[in-house]
């Protein structure tokens, strides 16, 4: 399929400008490349099991890519600019913990204060890793690695041996995955408006597309005097703030939280980008295709509960994904480059 | 190939656009650029010339705001300006075109050309659609027609620089440099490129056209400025101007400060014979042989092909056909252990990346290609790292602190002596030395030219890149002269002058006909 379309531009040259540039129609069929492994992994699921498409189970892997998926929005906009965040995960812990504790500690609060405290608490570790990463010009990787650490740290501080459970959390609170659409989790939808408003900005936005540019060539964007600095910076923040989020949603969720809540996420996240298309040294990928990937690694993890398989296939199925797309990403820019070396516009 | 063919001659008296008046820079001790002075007016192409290193880079930069100078002044539309960075450069209308130009390969065509300003429609929302229709009407007046909704990735280069000068054309550049444009180009590419530079002089644009290829010049520019050892040296119509006299002015320095010996041995077998080396795109049909005692320089301009073939015959970069024969052993392709075992050592163009590792010390640099000699049972014995490196650190003269301080704290020259020494510890048949005295004070430069003849004396066969004509006479017992990856000319010493070898590696062999000493030329390689 994707040899076909790649060789089919003598054809289309003529009308040129007008129609969809060969690079949107790539970017579209790595989506799409992912689209059709979440199908046939779906299909070939249900049909050695045909509870996987239960509505129960729909439901409940919707509700899991919910934050998933949130959290691969914002790890989106920090890749896409050639950086990385690795405290996102972190990040989810305090703020799961503290929001969930404002309940236990102020009964009758209302749940929008709890969700704007969840994204505050995001948004100023986000400020932080882009403080540092954009004005200390200090490599986001070490960076993010030590705030993983610094706020998981300040997390088991504030915590300590304790736990918010359940019964601490309003019923309204515990609620909010559950609410359904037509079978749809309320918040999968709030999720769907937000990554589309996400990637619709990335996509159509100056600042957005100064985002491709610093991570497509840092060198040639300081020349081109975009605000390098100050677009990462705000990548970060964004990043942040949405892992603030995310952490509330996850005290939902859950409705138990202690000092462990969101290990180990971030790592996930990154994997989800990755496999969703976005390259991982930045200049190109979606928010879509991030989620997508969200979606598939959720599927996967469920698709191998429902069969009964352990789940340490589940972590080596993520691990050779990740390898897939990686190499897929290399064969697919090669293909490209070679494609377009040879596609020449002129009339000749 | 002459000027007589160049265009009519232009006597506007159009007030300058541009003027740079005594511009200096130094950076550190380097005296970049002294004396740097040049006039842009509408609608004329003005060309640049000088030797590797006469400072026209720096001219260059200063004007895109890359550098800013310690003295001089620039003028533009009348009004003195300094210009803090690229973006003020653009500001005040002057446009850089670079060599290689550097692209958002991930963004689209029309995107690279509008980054940061971006037609924008409601809402703030990029215009798409208005973006590519611009860029495709500028491409469109400089007759190329680009398709603006591709990305830029796989561009060629000479489509790389339409989209720089469609970006300059869009942000209404009322000055254009172009540095080194058609280095990189084929001829067709050449000659589009000129019609771009027809069609914007046509509209009035100021063009500094910066070239070592002389028939280029004539075909293109109405005037012209030569620079040399970072000064400012004539400006000129170049209509009553010949090649010649452009290259006597480019290399007009006074032959006095040539360094004088070669080895002057008998020259023993052959130790490293390239057969009909092949590139593609890169060299072709390189054939050469160095003898043992022997120094062979190969000169040429940056990017003749030089240091691709130096790197081939290490086996560092792949080739494609040919054959390369250390003392009469044929040896493997693209393997630099290969070499390294045949006996050739390597000093590359550029010390501080391919040289030496800048963190290590001294003595571990010294040690680094000699490791097999120095270990014992997989253990690297720090006594005999430390005796050898302090023997050959006496040997030629370097001056460090201690042995295991990080190779970063020793000056340039002393960097250079520590990678001469790495070689020289394996004990080579040849030597392959690229730009060895680049960026060296005069002093250790002649220490290094000394060491290079003891060594041929010491009957090692060795091949010497310089871009440095007295040097390249100076030290070589023949001169293999490249353009444009072949070789193009052969001179003996005795044979050799400044002159001849420049002409050769421009491309002006015709008009140097009586000034070649009867040289002794390959008619066709």
């Amino acid at each position: 399929m994707r040899a076909a379309i790649l060789q089919n531009s003598p054809s289309q040259q003529a009308g040129r400008a007008r129609q969809t540039g060969l690079a949107e129609r790539v970017f579209r069929i790595r989506e799409s490349g992912i689209l059709v492994v979440l199908v046939v992994f779906v299909a070939v699921t249900t049909g050695v099991q045909p509870r996987f498409l239960d509505a129960a189970n729909i439901q409940f892997v919707l509700v899991d890519t919910t934050t998933f998926a949130l959290l691969a929005l914002g790890e989106t906009m920090v890749v896409i600019s050639r950086n990385v965040d690795l405290s996102v995960g972190s990040v989810v812990g305090l703020s799961a913990y503290l929001s969930a504790d404002l309940f236990a500690s102020h009964p009758g609060i209302p749940i929008p204060v709890v969700f704007l405290a969840g994204l505050g608490i995001g948004l100023a570790c986000g400020i932080a890793n882009g403080i540092m990463v954009a004005a200390g010009r200090v490599p986001s990787l070490v960076v993010t690695l030590a705030t993983l650490y610094i706020i998981r740290g300040l997390d088991i501080l504030i915590v300590g041996g304790n736990e918010v459970d359940a019964n601490q959390l309003p019923n309204a609170f515990l609620d909010i995955p559950k609410d359904t659409i037509g079978g749809i989790p309320d918040i999968a939808i709030a999720a769907a408006v937000v990554i589309a408003i996400g990637a619709y900005y990335l996509r159509t936005y100056r600042s957005g597309r100064d985002l491709y540019a610093i991570g497509s060539n840092p060198d040639a964007a300081r020349l081109a005097g975009l605000p390098a600095g100050r677009r990462v910076f705000t990548a970060f923040a964004v990043s942040g703030a949405i892992a603030g989020l995310a952490g509330v949603l996850w005290a939902a969720q859950y409705g138990t939280i202690n000092s462990t809540a969101g290990t180990g996420y971030e790592l996930q996240v990154v994997s989800a980008v990755v496999v969703g298309g976005v390259a991982i040294f930045g200049g190109s990928g979606t928010a879509t295709g991030a989620a997508i990937g969200a979606l598939l690694l959720t599927t996967i993890s469920s698709a191998l509960y429902v069969l009964g398989i352990s789940s340490f296939w589940d972590q080596a199925i993520w691990g050779f994904l990740l390898l897939l797309a990686i190499a897929l990403d290399q064969t697919i820019t090669e293909r490209l480059t070679s494609a377009l070396r040879k596609r020449r516009t002129r009339h000749e | 190939m002459d000027a007589a063919g160049s265009g009519p001659k232009e006597q506007t008296e159009t007030a300058a656009v541009l003027e740079l008046r005594h511009a200096a820079k130094s950076f550190g001790a380097v005296r970049a650029l002294i004396d740097g002075s040049v006039e842009l007016r509408p609608g004329e192409v003005h060309a640049l010339l000088g030797e590797n290193g006469a400072g026209k880079s720096t001219l260059v930069k200063i004007l895109a705001g890359v550098h800013q100078p310690d003295a001089g002044t620039l003028t533009v539309n009348g009004q003195e300006v300094t210009l803090h960075g690229p973006a003020a450069a653009r500001g005040a209308g002057i446009a850089v075109i670079y060599q290689e130009p550097t692209l958002f390969p991930d963004l689209t065509v029309a995107e690279n050309m509008f980054i940061g300003r971006q037609p924008l429609g409601r809402g703030r929302r990029i215009d798409r659609r208005a973006m590519d229709d611009e860029a495709a009407a500028t491409f469109t007046r400089l007759g190329v027609p680009l398709d603006p909704a591709r990305i830029a990735r796989g561009l060629s280069i000479a489509d790389q620089q339409v989209v720089e000068i469609g970006k300059a054309l869009s942000l209404d550049a009322r000055v254009i440099v172009m540095d080194e444009p058609t280095a990189a180009l084929s001829a067709a590419e050449v000659d589009r490129l000129f019609d771009v530079i027809r069609t914007l002089k046509a509209q009035g644009a100021a063009i500094l056209f910066i070239s070592h290829r002389l028939e280029e010049v004539f075909a293109i520019c109405q005037t012209v400025t030569v620079m040399r050892d970072g000064r400012h040296v004539l400006t000129s119509d170049l209509a009553g101007l010949t090649a010649k006299d452009l290259v006597r002015a480019m290399v007009g320095r006074e032959l006095a400060d040539r360094p004088p010996e070669t080895a002057g041995t008998a020259h023993g077998d052959p130790v490293l014979t390239v057969e009909r080396l092949t590139r593609e795109g890169v060299f072709t049909d390189i054939s050469l042989t160095v003898r043992s005692g022997e120094i062979v320089a190969l000169a040429g301009l940056v990017g003749s092909g030089r240091s691709e073939v130096a790197r081939a015959v290490f086996g560092i970069d792949r080739y494609d056909a040919g054959q390369v024969t250390v003392n009469g052993k044929p040896l493997k392709k693209a393997s630099p252990t290969r070499a390294m075992t045949a006996g050739i050592g390597f000093v590359p163009e550029d010390r501080r990346q391919q040289g030496l590792v800048m963190d290590m010390s001294v003595q571990q640099n010294v040690a680094l290609a000699s490791l097999g000699n120095l270990e014992k049972g997989g253990i690297i014995r720090a006594s005999a790292e430390r005796a050898m490196a302090s023997d050959w650190a006496t040997r030629l003269k370097i001056k460090y602190g201690r042995l295991t301080d990080p190779v970063s704290m020793l000056s340039g020259g002393n960097q250079q002596k520590v990678v001469l020494a790495k070689w020289l510890g394996r004990k080579p048949r040849v030597l392959i030395v690229d730009e060895p005295t680049r960026g060296i004070d005069v002093g250790t430069k002649a220490e290094v030219h000394h060491l290079l003849t003891e060594l041929a004396r010491g009957g090692v066969g060795i091949l010497m890149i310089s871009s440095e004509l007295p040097e390249v006479l100076g030290v070589s017992d023949r001169i293999l002269v490249m353009r444009e990856g072949t070789l193009v000319a052969e001179f003996s010493h005795a044979d050799a002058s400044e002159e001849a070898v420049m002409s050769a590696a421009m491309g002006q062999q015709d008009t140097q006909q009586d000034t070649g000493n009867g040289a002794e030329r390959e008619a066709s390689l």
